[in-house]
């Protein structure tokens, strides 16, 4: 307990979120290995599948992709750190461009800082369960390249999303999990 | 050409002759850069075809390794040299290696090579601009513009660092909180981040020279984070909440979100009366005239005891309460003046002005209610507006129409249904250009909306009338004996009007079946306008019937208290509506439910329908404002209706219902239900109390406004007494007279706040235009890299292999002639 006071004490407001609850969902997602006492900053990481396995991702399409972003090592094990992180910026009350930049490195499947076409393409099969069939596929991508692609490089960069995500008022209530 | 476009949304113009200065700065040094590479670059070039398959081999290599740390990338391709750029670039095209010099080398190419600290500094340089720009203080010029380095040293990691430090510290400890919160870095950077940036403070808080405001404001922060973490943990119905927006996402949810709204609004409506009304005259209350017998059917019509408790305008008094010490005695203008409080000092007596603290109540709760309702309308239509031309529907459908609150599993099978479906349509849409929807529309016949619009408005206007004459052959037809059978009578009226309030909407949604709106957004605007004008209507006329018949008439039927009356009424309105609710949610959904599956044999279950849900709580809300004046506590009752409604429809909800197939745009949706109770419920409820207030005259038998000619009068009486008392407050009653009562005066306040409202809109249509010029400006550029791109091309392959160094120099001197064409 006083270690998890020291710890709150030490990021009072770095996130935008309660602490001790996320902290016990952490916790309560192994109990055996995360320790009550944080105050000596231990290196505790929890696998993918863990984390996977929550309520509110297990479901989720993306959450394999979500993890990866949030997590130090890109594999989606994550420290409490990056537990934080990752509810933070998905709470309501993370500014918009916050959630537009974690947004686009979660739908930017092969991290090269750009949404080229098979991310593209991988996104929608995500949200879609790959029921569209291939030439429809195709077609939304192109379209979307056309709509969105403001310099013209045949891809989308961060500005060219940010700029989308301007002219969507809805993006800040979808990009939102209740924890 | 991205910088720009972050920097000149600011409508300060400056910025971009600023952004030209630096970017010819930036350009001098990737020239520097550029010169220094192509010449050991030389050596690979020379072998054309063997400097190609070196590269395709490296591209193949780098493409194989995935499991690279994500966050060390950035590291990783800063240090590694331009060849892996390249490589990647000709996987896309053919282009030829000084093509790819040349384009790497461009601003926009090398996004992907910036560091976070870049990104963070870019993200405080832009909002410290803006903050700088919302508070209009000359601050200091924070000059540091990002530099693009496509070769990152340790040395200039920490260099930027310091200058991060050094904008960080220029800001005061609030913007610092908040540029840190808002940057995208992990929590264990930002940690480090925010000890530099705070170790000058740190000095500060040992030395005991700290001011006490500075100490005062920390202690304050402190305890405003413990008192918000307290309260969010007991976030009302969070678990409840949690479980709807998992299973319906967030258009159900807007529903549960909306009740808690009204909640609060009504939990500070009680508040403030009971604490200043409700709770003196309780403690200290009138003689009583007439005792009164207790039957259950009390709670029910408001009569009997509870007629004459503080519940009703009519118990309280129209003097002032002095209470000294122990022993208090309410002083009426009847009674002997003779106090308990005989040796006690005039200091030591606390006079409470029952009339005067009615009327001050009403108007704060008003005013404050109505200020949070303008606040949150302009808020929720901030969020919503769309600035710029919504041509990139299919974009945001793919990227932000996916709700991540959604957890359950079939909830999520549907919401890919949804998505996958809208897609198809859209596809549909665009490659047939609408040939089958509008024979679709002929076929169903023009005359089908005109006949379904005369059949709603027609039922409205004649439920309206019908309500208008049943209530005025009760009001004439009163029985006077005290029999429970009078008393069931008075329920009749609101018993019908809530019978109205559930079938006829129902009828509605029927008729709409019929016209078969083809865009989903159509059919619930109409649906909602229908809704609203049924209300308004009923609404209306009973409002009429209040003021024109039941205030008016007292005069003629001896001494009665028409505010009573009027009260009584209200809050048996509000109790039959929601005891009509809560058996619709119990009962009817229930049995839709089963006769939809066992009979129509429908798969699906019953959708919730949030608008009509919606307008049944914004007309209950009504009804309470409306009742404020007459009835202090019918705020705490809606609080008892809202409570068991939240947690009733949210079980029904979760039994019952199943997510809805249409799309639900919900911030546009929120905007439109916040206006809605902003503009006919809570403005026509404050035209009523202004009305009620202004004009009519209060009766004489009970009520705390009983001897004054008309409501307002007692802010008048107050000011006159007070400057009889002290006569330094004589311009108290010269403000009242000339200020208040002046019509010329409300009409200049009004005058200014058109005005303002104007310059406000102008300058908003303005950033529109620059925001449309810029988006052209952004157009062009990309048809102008195009045409340099190809010309480039053009040029090298039009050249014969062995003059590379000739093309070098032409790649060398393209980019600056790009950038300067873009600026």
């Amino acid at each position: 307990m006083l270690g998890h006071k020291r710890f709150s004490c030490n990021h009072p407001s770095s996130t935008f979120f309660p602490l001790s609850r996320l902290f016990y969902r952490y916790r309560d997602l192994a109990p055996q290995l995360v320790p009550l006492d944080y105050t000596g900053q231990p290196d505790v990481r929890l696998p993918y599948e863990l984390i996977g396995s929550m309520p509110e991702l297990k479901d989720n399409p993306f959450r394999q992709r979500i993890a990866e972003v949030f997590s130090e090592d890109g594999e989606g094990n994550m420290t409490l750190d990056d537990f934080l992180d990752m509810f933070s910026v998905l709470s309501e009350m993370a500014p918009r461009d916050l959630k537009a930049y974690y947004a686009f490195k979660i739908y930017d499947f092969n991290n090269d800082d750009f949404l080229c076409k098979s991310d593209l393409e991988k996104t929608l099969n995500k949200l879609t369960r790959n029921e569209l069939t291939e030439e429809e596929v195709r077609m939304v991508c192109d379209k979307v390249i056309d709509e969105a692609d403001l310099d013209n490089d045949g891809r989308l960069s961060l500005e060219d999303f940010q700029h989308m995500i301007v002219r969507a008022p809805d993006f800040l209530s979808t990009f939102h999990i209740r924890i | 050409m991205a910088y720009s476009v972050s920097f000149n949304l600011n409508p300060i113009v400056d910025s971009e002759l600023g952004g030209l200065g630096s970017d010819d700065t930036a350009q001098d040094h990737l020239m520097i850069q550029h010169r220094t590479e192509s010449a050991p670059e030389g050596g690979i070039g020379s072998p054309d075809t063997q400097g190609i398959e070196l590269l395709v081999k490296e591209c193949k290599d780098f493409l194989d390794d995935q499991t690279s740390d994500v966050r060390e990338q950035a590291d990783e391709r800063g240090l590694q040299n331009s060849e892996s750029v390249q490589t990647r670039l000709l996987v896309r095209n053919r282009w030829s290696a000084t093509t790819l010099k040349v384009l790497s080398s461009m601003p926009s190419r090398s996004i992907g090579w910036q560091s976070r600290l870049e990104k963070v500094s870019r993200c405080t340089v832009h909002n410290s601009q803006l903050s700088r720009y919302r508070r209009q203080t000359p601050g200091s010029s924070l000059s540091t513009r990002p530099i693009v380095h496509r070769n990152e040293d340790v040395s200039e990691e920490e260099t930027k660092t310091k200058e991060l430090i050094n904008n960080l510290q220029k800001l005061s400890t609030a913007g610092r909180f908040r540029i840190l919160r808002s940057t995208p870095l992990s929590l264990s950077e930002k940690s480090e981040l925010r000890k530099l940036a705070f170790s000058d403070k740190v000095g500060q808080s040992l030395s005991s020279e700290v001011p006490y405001w500075r100490k005062i404001k920390r202690a304050s922060r402190h305890s405003f984070f413990t008192i918000l973490s307290f309260f969010s943990s007991l976030r009302f119905g969070r678990v409840q909440l949690k479980r709807i927006g998992g299973r319906f996402g967030t258009s159900v949810l807007f529903y549960f979100l909306f009740l808690r709204t009204l909640l609060f609004f009504n939990i500070f409506l009680s508040l403030i009366n009971g604490l200043f009304l409700v709770l003196p005259q309780a403690i200290y209350p009138p003689l009583k005239n007439t005792p009164s017998r207790f039957s259950g059917l009390e709670l029910l019509t408001g009569t009997g005891f509870l007629s004459d408790s503080v519940m009703f305008y009519g118990y309280y008094t129209n003097s002032t309460i002095n209470s000294c010490g122990p022993a208090a005695k309410v002083r009426s203008e009847d009674a002997t003046p003779h106090s308990a409080c005989g040796s006690a000092s005039e200091t030591q007596m606390i006079a409470y002005n029952i009339p005067l603290a009615y009327s001050f109540s009403t108007v704060i709760a008003f005013f404050i209610t109505s200020i949070a309702l303008v606040y949150s309308l302009s808020k929720s239509f901030g969020r919503s507006v769309q600035v710029l031309s919504s041509h990139g529907n299919l974009a945001s459908k793919i990227f932000c129409s996916w709700d991540f609150k959604v957890s359950k599993k079939t909830s999520v099978r549907i919401q890919s249904e949804n998505i996958s479906t809208q897609l198809k349509e859209l596809l549909l849409a665009v490659n047939c250009k609408r040939g089958n929807g509008a024979s679709r529309w002929r076929l169903t016949g023009i005359a089908v909306y005109p006949l379904a619009w005369s059949a709603c408005l027609g039922s409205t206007f004649f439920f309206a009338f019908g309500i208008h004459v049943f209530a005025e052959y009760l009001h004439l037809n009163k029985k006077p004996e005290d029999s429970w059978a009078s008393e069931a009578y008075l329920l009749t009226l609101p018993s019908v009007v809530s019978c109205g309030n559930l079938f006829l909407p129902g009828l509605f949604n029927l008729l709409s079946w019929f016209e078969n709106y083809r865009l989903p957004s159509v059919r619930l605007y109409v649906a909602i306008f229908r809704n609203l004008l049924l209300k308004v209507s009923i609404l209306g006329v009973l409002c009429y019937h209040w003021l024109g018949k039941v205030a008016v008439q007292s005069e003629g039927h001896g001494p009665q208290c028409w505010e009573t009356i009027v009260g009584q009424e209200l809050y048996r309105f509000l109790l039959m509506d929601f005891i009509f609710t809560v058996l619709y949610t119990v009962f009817g959904v229930f049995l839709w439910r089963m006769f939809s599956q066992r009979v129509l044999r429908r798969k699906r279950k019953p959708v919730f329908d949030i608008a009509w849900n919606v307008l049944e709580l914004i007309y209950g809300q009504t009804l309470t404002w409306l009742g404020v004046l007459f009835c202090p506590l019918l705020p705490t009752v809606q609080i008892i209706k809202l409570l068991v409604l939240f947690h009733l429809k949210g079980n029904s909800v979760l039994m019952n219902c199943q997510a809805s197939k249409k799309p639900w745009r919900s911030s546009h949706m929120s905007t439109v239900f916040i206006f809605l109770l902003c503009i006919p419920s809570f403005l026509g409820a404050t035209a009523f109390v202004i009305y009620t207030a202004w004009t009519i005259k209060p009766s004489s038998g009970c009520g705390p406004f009983r001897n004054l000619p008309v409501m307002l009068h007692s802010g008048e009486q107050w000011a006159h007494e007070l400057t009889k008392v002290n006569p330094k407050l004589a311009w108290l009653n010269w403000v009242y007279n000339n200020v208040v009562e002046n019509p010329f005066f409300l009409l200049l306040v009004s005058l200014v706040f058109l005005m303002v409202s104007y310059v406000h809109a102008h300058v908003l249509d303005g950033q529109k235009r620059i925001m449309t010029l810029l988006q052209e400006q952004i157009e062009n550029e990309g048809k102008d890299m195009k045409f340099l791109i190809t010309k480039l091309q053009a040029i090298h392959e039009g050249e014969p292999p062995l003059s590379q160094s000739r093309s070098a120099i032409r790649g060398n001197e393209v980019p600056n002639q790009h950038d300067t064409c873009g600026l």
